[in-house]
């Protein structure tokens, strides 16, 4: 319960979106790899659908400005999405 | 899509034609049709060189432009941006902020792909910048507008101040265009994309009276890769660090910053030159298909299914070619033998032709394999394999990049080693390739296809799989495990130096473009039988020596005690001329090598024969079928019966055949797990820039192949 009510507080990820699932980048957490997502087009206030899941789950895509782009979990928590 | 736009460029600043030859750099992102293009201009005029020291690749190639101008096309590698990411990329900056290299291009041509142009673009914009005269080649215009991307050409040129040639590289329309702009004397663009910040300008006026630069941005990107620029001094390096660090200067944000005024500007630019239509645009085909194809069970079952396929290909259909090439070499022999005679035409026939058929034989099987290699790359579905394995690889210390070198280095370590180059992170890329030469090599195939045709009968199951195709693939699976069984172990013994990504763009499905196939088949063939080719002919010419002369007067002593034996058990007239071979084969150079390492490997089932090919199989792997059949040849009354003749009719003391399964088996693990590669050791050498990889690569594989072979011969004798 508490672990449920932590991830609330918590802004959401592009990790934690639902396949299918739109939302606006609102900023990159982590600054190095952020360099070479921004590169990416991934940037904040862009356009981002959560595209598919790898078979075992991580990595995945994304479209991002009208492409395909695939990261890992890891890589993707690191993207915040506007509330 | 239109074609014919470009009349009217620049017309003021004509005048004085170009230089009867000029250099051209083509730059553009991962998947934007670069390769097509430089395929498209140079055809089969290509060569891959070296950049002057870097380990990078330099492939270049030549396009006759007009009847009187040429120009040297170099292929830069693949990249987002001007801050490299990875080994590769830094060629870039290498070759490009280095004004007085001998390598520096009179014109960029940038290949964007016009559906993903906002990307694209960011690119374009820094060379823009940098004040180098630049050309956009448009690329899949057709296909954008298919998409529903409407691309207006003229604003799109107004906008970015080049000139911008619509075209599809892959069906090479357009290109006449491209040639012609191309031969313009170009200036760079007036536009600015990016203004640098008034606060870093007294920085930058600094640098750019230290290095006598006139471009602002050139001296911001002195900056931001002052570490990794080849050609600054390391007093240059000093300073720029002392400067920076007095300016406050934060290299990360300032990126950050770049990148997304980039962004914000092309989006403006792009506001008027492109329209989005998306008129009923239904889900993308590569959609529907990554479905079935990166699925749970249907994507890892198809994926094991083409591995399949490939194996009963390099091992089934590739037998065709290479048994005609087999029997046109041992016919030309018999030709030469039977018409002329003497020391010197024994060389050729026993050392020369033998070798170069031992080169020619595996042409058949190093095409096929590159075949579906090169199409795996051409369609995208190799980017789908590393989707579908990373998370897998990662658990190995492996990256899901590490599955084209490990794929490639079914083929060639050499290669594949420096396939690993994409890999960005430090440790996931050394794991890489320190394990990659596991994977058998196309090298080890005539060893293996020797051997297993030897023991393993040549059985049909359900009417297709055959059983030597099953045993092979099983060596190959072993191969595959060893090397990610290594990886693990290397995952905990090394530390990583930074950081490991995935980001990387998942290609649209393409139908694969046969001309970039085939280019790579005889890029890889030239490569292997000029590279690899060099070593086997020597090495058959120094062993034709070494097993042709032996010490002193042992030769003489040999056949008089051969003799002395014959006429004691009565021996027919051949039987005593094979005695008498044999025991020259013996007391020959080689021979004494063979016995010198023979205690050391009997426990593994060898004799002093196969010491020898051991030995020279240092050189290359697939020296040892030239050294078996130089050694079975010589002293045989009949020269050019097949390898697997030779073998077949070998004996060992008791008189039973020699290459038992125990024996052959052995001898293949010893093959599947030892470093005997001096082309992938010095490659290796290259790529990590340190001695410690390659010895420890040698000692590592050469130990295990010992103990593994040792283990595989106890078990089945």
């Amino acid at each position: 319960m508490q672990h449920k009510a932590e991830e609330h507080r918590k802004t959401r990820s592009v990790r934690d979106m639902e396949i299918g699932e739109q939302g606006v980048i609102s900023s990159l957490e982590d600054p190095e790899m952020g360099l070479k997502l921004l590169e990416m087009g991934c940037i904040p206030g862009t356009e981002v659908k959560l595209n598919s899941r790898a078979p075992l789950g991580d990595p995945i895509t994304i479209i991002v400005n009208n492409y395909t782009l695939s990261l890992r979990l890891d890589e993707a928590e690191t993207i915040l999405l506007k509330q | 899509m239109t074609v014919a736009t470009q009349p009217e460029i620049r017309p003021a600043k004509q005048g004085t034609a170009r230089p009867a030859e000029v250099k051209i750099a083509l730059i553009g992102n991962p998947n934007s049709g670069k390769t097509s293009l430089f395929n498209q201009l140079t055809g089969l005029n290509q060569k891959v060189g070296n950049f002057p020291g870097v380990t990078v690749d330099k492939k270049s190639g030549y396009s006759q432009l007009t009847p009187s101008i040429r120009a040297e096309i170099i292929d830069l590698p693949g990249s987002y941006s001007l801050y490299p990411k990875s080994m590769d990329e830094r060629v870039i900056t290498d070759l490009l902020y280095d004004t007085r290299a001998r390598h520096f291009p009179d014109l960029v041509v940038v290949t964007a792909d016009a559906s993903n142009l906002k990307r694209n673009l960011l690119l374009f914009t820094q060379l823009a910048d940098l004040q180098i005269p630049v050309v956009l080649a448009l690329n899949m215009v057709d296909v954008a507008e298919q998409e529903g991307v409407k691309i207006d050409v003229e604003a799109l040129q107004r906008e970015l101040g080049v000139p911008v040639i619509p075209m599809n590289a892959r069906r090479g329309s357009g290109m006449a265009a491209l040639k012609i702009v191309v031969t313009q004397q170009l200036n760079a663009t007036e536009k600015s994309f990016f203004t640098v910040p008034a606060d870093l300008q007294p920085l930058l006026e600094s640098i750019k009276t230290r290095f006598g630069l006139s471009n602002d941005y050139l001296a911001l990107q002195y900056a931001h890769l002052y570490r990794s620029l080849k050609f600054l001094q390391e007093e240059d390096v000093a300073w720029l660090s002392e400067q920076l660090e007095k300016a406050g200067f934060k290299s990360n944000a300032r990126q950050a910053e770049e990148t997304i005024a980039r962004y914000t500007r092309i989006n403006e630019l792009l506001l008027d030159a492109v329209r989005v239509e998306k008129a009923d645009k239904d889900e993308k085909f590569s959609n529907r298909l990554d479905q079935i194809l990166t699925h749970k069970v249907f994507g890892y079952l198809i994926f094991f299914g083409i591995l399949f396929l490939i194996f009963q290909a390099i091992f089934a259909w590739a037998s065709y070619p290479m048994d005609l090439i087999d029997a046109s070499i041992a016919a030309l022999n018999t030709l030469i033998q039977e018409n002329f005679e003497g020391p010197l035409i024994n060389l050729l026939t026993e050392g020369v032709i033998a070798g170069l058929g031992g080169v020619l034989i595996f042409i058949p099987q190093i095409a096929i394999l590159f075949a579906f290699i090169a199409i795996l790359e051409e369609t995208g579905y190799m980017a789908r394999v590393t989707f579908m394995m990373d998370k897998v690889m990662r658990k190995f210390g492996l990256n899901g990049k590490s599955v084209v070198p490990l794929i490639s280095g079914v083929a060639c370590a050499v290669p594949a080693v420096m396939s690993a180059r994409t890999i960005e992170n430090w440790k996931d890329r050394m794991i890489t390739i320190f394990v990659t030469p596991l994977m058998s090599c196309s090298a080890r195939i005539p060893v293996y296809t020797v051997l297993i045709a030897l023991v393993v009968p040549e059985t049909y199951y359900f009417g297709f799989m055959n059983l030597q195709g099953l045993v092979l693939m099983g060596l190959y699976l072993i191969g595959f495990v060893a090397a990610i069984l290594s990886a693990l172990l290397l995952k905990v013994i090394l530390k990583a130096r930074e950081r490991s990504y995935f980001i990387m763009e998942f290609p649209t499905y393409k139908m694969p473009r046969w001309k970039n196939v085939g280019l790579t088949i005889v890029e890889k063939v030239k490569a292997f039988v000029f590279e690899a080719g060099k070593v086997i002919v020597a090495v058959s010419i120094i062993l034709w020596v070494l097993a042709s002369y032996g010490p002193g007067d042992s030769f003489e002593r040999a056949e008089q005690q051969a003799l002395a034996e014959a006429r004691a058990e009565g021996l027919t007239e051949e039987q005593t001329e094979n005695r008498i071979a044999s025991h020259q084969l013996e007391s020959s150079y080689a021979g004494v090598i063979g016995h010198v390492i023979e205690p050391v490997i009997k426990p593994l089932g060898y004799d002093w024969k196969i010491g020898i090919a051991l030995l020279t199989s240092f050189a290359a792997r697939e020296v040892f079928v030239g050294t078996m059949s130089t050694i079975y040849s010589i002293g045989e009354e009949e020269n050019v019966t097949t390898i697997k003749e030779k073998l077949m009719s070998e004996k060992d003391a008791n008189g039973d055949p020699f290459f038992t399964p125990a024996r052959s088996f052995s001898l293949m693990i010893f093959y599947l797990f030892a470093m005997q590669c001096v082309s992938t050791l010095a490659i290796v050498r290259r790529e990590t820039k340190s001695w410690t990889w390659p010895a420890a690569q040698l000692l590592y594989m050469s130990g295990l192949a010992y103990v593994m072979a040792f283990i595989t011969y106890q078990l089945f004798r």
